[in-house]
């Protein structure tokens, strides 16, 4: 039943938006009212009990087990991830990371997204689908997958590489973390790709038309008109990247099982995970996690700032 | 604060009936023969690295233990599927059954509420003018850069003191909160949702929830279903959180399970099979309902950026 009772009293027409009647007044309270109380308690809660519990210590009293009493312990929590040179290390190793995986994956969706655009190929839905398609196999799944790939014992690619005199070893100590790249970039690439896609379209093609009047050929209208124009897509998306590098968990988690070169600690969300759980110590377990949030904004920060003013200068 | 990068893409629901039409760049350029053998070239090269490892997991999912490590890995051996799917279901009792429910529970279930919660508030925010709405969508905002695996071990050092530290509920709450789908919802309700058409249906006597209910909530279909799906699959694809919260083995979802079984594997060989056909079946839906709803992730994708 879609007809308005026509017994009620018309309200006054709202001239404007500023002033609002009674239910109107209460209304966007009561809708944003879910997402708030949700936002608060599982997003601000977790921050501010991380951090109070990053000052405290389960100080160890008198004999046995359970007799556990938290203590205020200041920076000692702090103080100790800093001294974990485990854990350290496991920052700049993502950083590493990120500063191959970033920008090869960039370079890769940005040619696909210029050749999608272009109309050098023909049967774009399909291969479009086919890059996009890793997006939809969890990061875990893709993981187990490329495992199986990276396995002398298994793999066909190996079997194939060995077939013409090469003998890859892709999970030993100095490569597995460019098969680690290599998974990451298999399964977000298209994502990306599609991100830099669709601001592509949004090109007003007259430019185009213009630039061909004026003689330029497609890779220079590619280079010179389209790749300046979508800049800010690309920054967004190298944004969310570098962040999501750090971050890195599921994919290293799950290749441990496979491989003794992935520690532990490899990542720091992995040194996180190990703290808490096997290391039983929640409170420097959140000491850490603070860390890695400080990290995540300091960078996030930065990078925006970067981008706010390359942005500037190309308009 | 605004985000002037994040509205300037073609919102989905400007297009409600078919996908956006794909423009070519230009009718008439016509690329030399060359430029369209290199087209095709790279077309296929990339199509190959992208596609190999899901048809990898098909050829092996049909596999005895003996074929996987005994013949070509990229053609089928004997036919074996049916077998494996047998071992999968007597594995533990069903256990995988388990989990693929368990995963349809967090993400089906999750991701229903997740849309409710993210559209309502996304229309809240662009309808109505009232106090402290940009501090909302400043947080919104804020909040999009913070990622969910950095919060999942805040997350679980809360659900501890609650103790909802192994419940399902502790799994499904934290997730609710998604800020990318709010603004989503946002950019949507912004340009779906006519004011004049609010002030007609006010004029005629309608509250405030009857608009959203009877008019709103279906002009914002369309958009509802692109956050449904980036929250199911966001969800589907959660890791850390499950594993730090869930120790029984029978709340886990697919991908806590399978990547225990995979641990478990390095002692016992058959199980190897099992994380394959797993890895199979656990994927199936999702690509399934990702081919079925494509229209959808590419409009979002154009109205929003992407939170992975």
């Amino acid at each position: 039943m879609t007809s308005a009772s026509p017994a009620t009293v018309a309200p006054r027409p709202g001239r404007s938006r500023g002033r609002l009647s009674g239910g109107l007044r209460a209304a966007p309270y009561v809708f944003i009212a879910p997402f708030v109380a949700l936002f608060v308690v599982f997003l601000v809660l977790p921050i501010v009990i991380a951090v109070y519990k990053s000052f405290f210590a389960v100080q160890r009293s008198g004999l046995g087990f359970g007799g556990g009493e938290e203590a205020f312990v200041g920076l000692d929590n702090y103080v100790q991830a800093f001294g974990n040179s485990e854990f350290l290390r496991s920052f700049g190793r993502v950083l590493l990371f990120g500063a191959v995986q970033v920008p090869v994956m960039l370079l890769i969706a940005l040619a696909l997204a210029l050749l999608f655009d272009s109309a050098m190929v023909r049967g774009k839905k399909f291969f479009q689908l086919s890059v996009f398609l890793p997006y939809a196999v969890p990061s875990v799944v893709a993981a187990l997958i490329w495992g199986f790939l990276y396995q002398p014992k298994v793999s066909p690619i190996v079997e194939l590489l060995r077939g013409m005199g090469v003998d890859p070893q892709f999970l030993a100590p100095g490569t597995v973390m460019w098969s680690l790249v290599n998974v990451v970039i298999w399964s977000v690439t298209g994502v990306n790709m599609i991100i830099i896609f669709s601001s592509l379209q949004t090109v007003p093609r007259e430019m185009y038309e213009a630039a061909r009047i004026d003689g330029a050929n497609e890779l220079r209208l590619a280079l010179q008109i389209k790749v300046p124009m979508i800049m800010p897509a690309v920054l967004l998306t190298t944004l969310f990247s570098i962040i999501g590098t750090l971050q890195l968990f599921n994919e290293p988690m799950t290749l441990r099982s496979i491989t003794s070169n992935i520690s532990g600690s490899y990542t720091p969300n992995m040194a996180i995970y190990q703290t808490t759980t096997l290391g039983g110590n929640l409170n420097l377990g959140s000491a850490m996690a603070v860390l890695l949030g400080i990290a995540t904004m300091v960078l996030s920060i930065v990078l925006s700032a970067a981008s706010n003013r390359k942005k500037g200068g190309a308009r | 604060m605004t985000a002037p990068t994040i509205v300037s893409g073609r919102p989905a629901s400007t297009t409600p009936g078919k996908p956006p039409k794909p423009r070519t760049t230009a009718e008439g350029e016509r690329p030399s023969r060359g430029a369209r053998v290199i087209g095709w070239a790279v077309m296929i090269v990339t199509a190959v690295y992208f596609l190999v490892p899901v048809y990898w997991l098909i050829v092996a999912s049909t596999k005895s233990t003996g074929d996987l490590f005994s013949t070509p890995g990229f053609w089928f051996a004997d036919f074996h599927l049916f077998q494996n799917l047998a071992d999968l279901t007597a594995r533990d009792g069903g256990i995988f059954w388990r989990w693929l429910g368990n995963s349809v529970v967090y993400s089906g279930v999750g991701s229903i509420l997740m849309t409710f919660i993210c559209v309502i508030t996304g229309y809240a925010l662009a309808v109505y003018r009232f106090r402290g709405r940009s501090v909302v969508l400043g947080a919104v905002l804020g909040s999009m850069l913070v990622p969910q695996t950095v919060l999942a071990q805040p997350i679980y050092v809360l659900l501890v003191e609650i103790g909802l530290n192994n419940t399902m509920l502790g799994v499904l709450l934290p997730q609710l909160v998604y800020p990318f789908g709010v603004m989503l919802g946002f950019v949507f309700a912004g340009s779906a949702v006519p004011g004049e058409i609010l002030e007609a249906a006010r004029l005629d006597g309608a509250g405030e929830w009857r608009i959203f209910r009877s008019i709103a909530s279906r002009l914002l279909s369309s958009g509802s279903v692109t956050i449904l799906l980036f929250a199911f699959i966001g969800s589907w694809n959660s890791y850390m959180l499950p594993l730090l919260v869930l120790t029984d083995t029978r709340l886990q979802p697919v991908t806590v399970g399978l990547s225990g079984w995979s641990q478990a594997a390095i002692t016992i060989p058959g199980l190897q099979t099992l994380v394959i056909i797993g890895a199979l079946v656990s994927i199936i839906p999702i690509i399934v309902i990702f081919i079925s709803l494509q229209r959808f992730w590419r409009s979002g994708l154009a109205a929003g950026g992407v939170r992975f």
